[in-house]
């Protein structure tokens, strides 16, 4: 059990855990996540780990509400426990010192970049950060992004915070001024990172894409987390997260994190009238 | 000579529909009847035929003389979880192969017995149980993984009287008995009665964690555990590296299951874990994980379940009883086929499975004619499901974590076949990991050796 000890709403269904994990915490690196179950009927849930405290045995976690599995998770409150929770699980990004970074984060991409941003800063990088979302009120972390970054930058669907469009367009003109970019760190929904990795094929600069793909147990035992890297397939869960942007398939990508929306879409329905009968 | 005696089963019309044990177990008076047919041969073949050498006359002579807590101490002597092996071993190869009343057709239905004996205790209050007498507190010994070689490694160390703990990476205890083996071969409760035992015996369990992430072999010999036994299983799933099986729809076996018994995807969504299920449903292979696959696809209410295989019937390696059981639940058999790519339909969703016919030719190295190709053979069926049961091998995880324990080429752990020792001082394995047979019984088999040798090398230390 993961006692929950800190519990803030950062923005609409988006909502910041402290977790009691000291032996996750103290193993935990950038790049790596848990898995979570809310109680004994709940699904098993990857969320990235947004942070650590290795002496306080603290993780931080991000939750984004989109289905019912993690509509249980954001509803747990100071206090509660996660039933289970699993990890540190993944290969960590490396972190060295390589020059300029930029991390490109889309809406709750801005969790997973985090850490990896602030140990970058921390080991010597320039590194620039490019946040967008739909809305200014969507856009997560936005100190914490500043306070790791040497510039930022912010874009919003409606142009409510940064630049009005995406992402994808700010990074392609701070590439196409000839800023001298050592590599590009991107997560966010999958058509978002495939579009960083279009972008930064043109100009040539390494890409490493974080990917979500349907997880059950994260420890290489059921294969439903693979992905297409340069032809070859791979367990997300164990080979990964992070993978070279520019190998991945993200069309099969896509496609795979659909296989189970009908039914949770039915699931989702009985839920809310359940809430609406209480 | 009486007949044997065979135990009820759910219809099959009735049991497609729900995920309740299939056999109804002995009442009293047909284990007592059964147990009567036994010969007390002097020889006991049946023994040579058990893997841990389960006194089978012995407990079988008590049965006969309704003494059945002493008949299921008899069993526990040599097998420490004999509902669970009463069900799933395959005795057909093992024990009863080699029952003397077996030249007729007709062993012993040793299994029967075993699982009888094991239920009725089971089913009395746990409250009027004999206390286990342990020895005095010895050393920390850490058990990873619990499947039943785990689960056998940590009930005799404890009973031996070291301090044991169970490091587990899933959020349950049982391994592939939890997560693979479906409910209606092996009822859940029946696991959790056994390892609320081992519990009892002072085992400590430790769910969601995974021994080379959250804790590292070198972290466990700092928290003071002199000993680890390595019982990780084979749980790394084999696909065929086909075209096409990336498409939604298909399955690893392994993930199929762990869906529906792990996650109970059969309650969904009061279980909040979905699974899609089409109505036409390709098994590819035909093992145990096969069958189990077939059978819980049935139940969750597949029209047409197929079982692909590129042998014959002859050559299938499930267990007997498990293939009379799909095929008369209507499982239907494809054999002599093998397939060679997986179709889909615009939206990336299987839609069918390109398959080639095959022929039996000379016997290859596995001991069993190898098959060959038609040409020009190929045809397709229409399937929207295809599940991947051909096997499974270690996962590399530990061994990749820790690369002081040596693997062969296929991530085997490699160990002194006498000692389970690992090529690291005070780590043994067994079970899955190691190779070999791949049963439930193999496993435990493993464990008990591995909880002699750790015994041994502690006492020497
Ligand atoms: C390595 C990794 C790290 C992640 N980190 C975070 C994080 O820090 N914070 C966070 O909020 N989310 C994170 N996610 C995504 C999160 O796990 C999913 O949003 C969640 O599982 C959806 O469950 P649900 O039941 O609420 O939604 P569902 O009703 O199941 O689905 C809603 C939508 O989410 C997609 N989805 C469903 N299950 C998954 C899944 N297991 N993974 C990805 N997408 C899925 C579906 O395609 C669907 O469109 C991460 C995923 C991975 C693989
Ligand atoms: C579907 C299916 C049906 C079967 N049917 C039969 C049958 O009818 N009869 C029969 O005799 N055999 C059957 N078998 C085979 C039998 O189940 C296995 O041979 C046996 O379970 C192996 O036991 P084990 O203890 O070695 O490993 P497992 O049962 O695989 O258990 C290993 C455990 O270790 C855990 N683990 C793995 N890595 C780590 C780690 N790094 N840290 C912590 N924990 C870890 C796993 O989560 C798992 O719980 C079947 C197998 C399957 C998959
Ligand atoms: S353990 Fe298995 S092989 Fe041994 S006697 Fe029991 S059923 Fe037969
Ligand atoms: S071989 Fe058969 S008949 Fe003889 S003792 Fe064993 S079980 Fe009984
Ligand atoms: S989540 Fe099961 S293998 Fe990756």
């Amino acid at each position: 059990m993961a006692k929950i000890l800190a519990k803030r709403k950062l923005a609409p269904e988006i909502y910041f855990f402290e977790v009691a994990a000291p032996l996750v915490a103290a193993k935990a690196q950038p790049g790596h996540f848990v898995i979570v179950r809310a109680d004994q009927t709940g699904e098993r849930i990857p969320l990235t780990i947004v942070d650590y405290d290795r002496e306080g045995g603290t993780i931080d976690l991000v939750v984004q509400r989109v289905g019912a599995s993690t509509q249980e998770l954001a509803s747990l409150a100071v206090g509660d426990s996660f039933l289970d929770l699993l990890g540190p699980l993944g290969e960590p990004v490396e972190i060295e010192k390589i020059g300029t970074v930029v991390c490109v984060a889309g809406g709750l991409g801005v969790a997973p970049v985090y850490p990896k941003a602030k140990y970058l800063k921390e080991a010597g990088n320039e590194v620039i950060n490019i946040v967008g979302a739909r809305t200014a009120e969507m856009v997560i972390m936005k100190e914490e992004m500043s306070e790791v970054a040497d510039e930022i930058y912010f874009s919003t669907d409606d142009g409510s915070l940064g630049h009005e469009g995406f992402v994808t367009e700010v990074l392609d003109s701070l590439l196409a001024e000839g800023k001298e970019v050592d590599e590009v760190i991107a997560v966010g929904p999958a058509i978002m990172m495939k579009g960083v990795a279009e972008v930064t094929a043109k100009y040539d600069v390494d890409t490493i894409v974080s990917l979500n793909p349907i997880m059950v147990d994260g420890t290489g035992m059921c294969g439903g987390c693979r992905v297409t890297v340069g032809e070859e397939t791979k367990f997300a869960c164990v080979e990964g997260p992070a993978f070279d942007g520019h190998l991945v398939d993200f069309d099969e990508l896509m496609r795979r994190q659909g296989h189970y929306q009908s039914k949770e879409e039915k699931a989702e329905h009985k839920c809310k009238l359940e809430k609406e009968v209480e | 000579m009486a007949k044997r005696q065979v135990m009820d089963k759910q219809e099959p019309e009735e049991r497609i529909n729900n995920f309740a044990e299939v056999a109804q177990g002995f009442t009293e008076k047909e284990a007592v009847a059964e147990a009567q047919r036994c010969l007390q041969c002097d020889k006991s073949p049946c023994v040579d035929g058990c893997p841990v050498g389960v006194p089978i006359p012995d407990f079988i002579e008590l049965i006969t003389a309704k003494e059945f807590s002493e008949a299921l101490a008899t069993i526990k002597e040599k097998n420490a979880f004999p509902a669970i092996c009463g069900r799933v071993c395959p005795q057909e190869e093992q024990c009863e192969a080699e029952c003397v009343l077996g030249n007729k057709g007709e062993p012993v239905n040793i299994g029967a017995l075993e699982r009888f004996v094991a239920d009725w205790e089971l089913e009395k209050d746990s409250a009027d149980k004999k206390e286990i007498e342990t020895e005095a507190d010895r050393a920390k010994v850490a058990v990873v993984g619990s499947g039943p070689a785990g689960l056998t490694a940590a009930a005799d160390l404890a009973k031996l009287g070291y301090q044991v703990t169970l490091f587990e990476a899933l959020s349950e205890a049982g391994g592939v008995l939890k997560y693979g083996i479906p409910e209606f071969r092996l009822p859940k409760a029946i696991v959790n009665k056994e390892i609320k035992e081992l519990e009892e015996l002072g085992v400590e369990i430790k769910l969601n964690t995974l021994i080379g992430a959250t804790l590292s072999l070198d972290d466990l010999w700092e928290d003071g555990y002199e000993a680890v036994f390595v019982g990780v299983g084979a749980g790394l799933p084999y696909f065929l590296n086909l075209p096409g099986e990336n498409l939604n729809g298909v399955y690893s076996a392994n993930e199929f299951l762990t869906r529906v018994n792990l996650m109970k995807a059969y309650k969904f969504p009061e279980y909040r874990t979905p699974i899609t299920l089409g109505n036409q449903v390709a098994v590819i292979g035909a093992g145990n994980v096969a069958m189990d696959s077939a059978r819980t696809a049935l139940r969750l209410g597949a029209e047409e379940v197929s079982i692909v295989y590129r042998r014959s019937r002859n050559e299938m390696p499930a267990r007997e009883e498990e293939i009379e059981n799909a095929e008369a639940e209507g499982v239907n058999f494809q054999l002599l086929r093998n397939p060679v790519k997986i179709i889909g339909n615009e939206e990336g969703w299987v839609k069918g499975l390109e398959c080639v016919e095959m022929e039996l030719g000379e016997e290859d190295s596995s001991g069993r004619p190898r098959p060959i190709p038609i040409e020009g053979s190929n045809f397709t069926i229409e399937v929207d499901t295809v599940i991947v049961a051909i096997g499974q091998g270690p996962n590399p995880l530990l061994s990749k974590k820790t690369p002081e324990l040596e693997t062969n080429d296929w991530h085997n752990i490699i160990v002194d076949e006498e000692s389970y020792q690992t090529s690291i001082a005070g780590v043994f394995a067994g079970g899955d990991v190691i190779g070999g047979n791949a049963t439930v019984i193999a496993a435990m088999g493993d464990g008990r050796g591995a909880a002699q040798a750790i015994d041994e090398y502690l006492q020497s230390k």
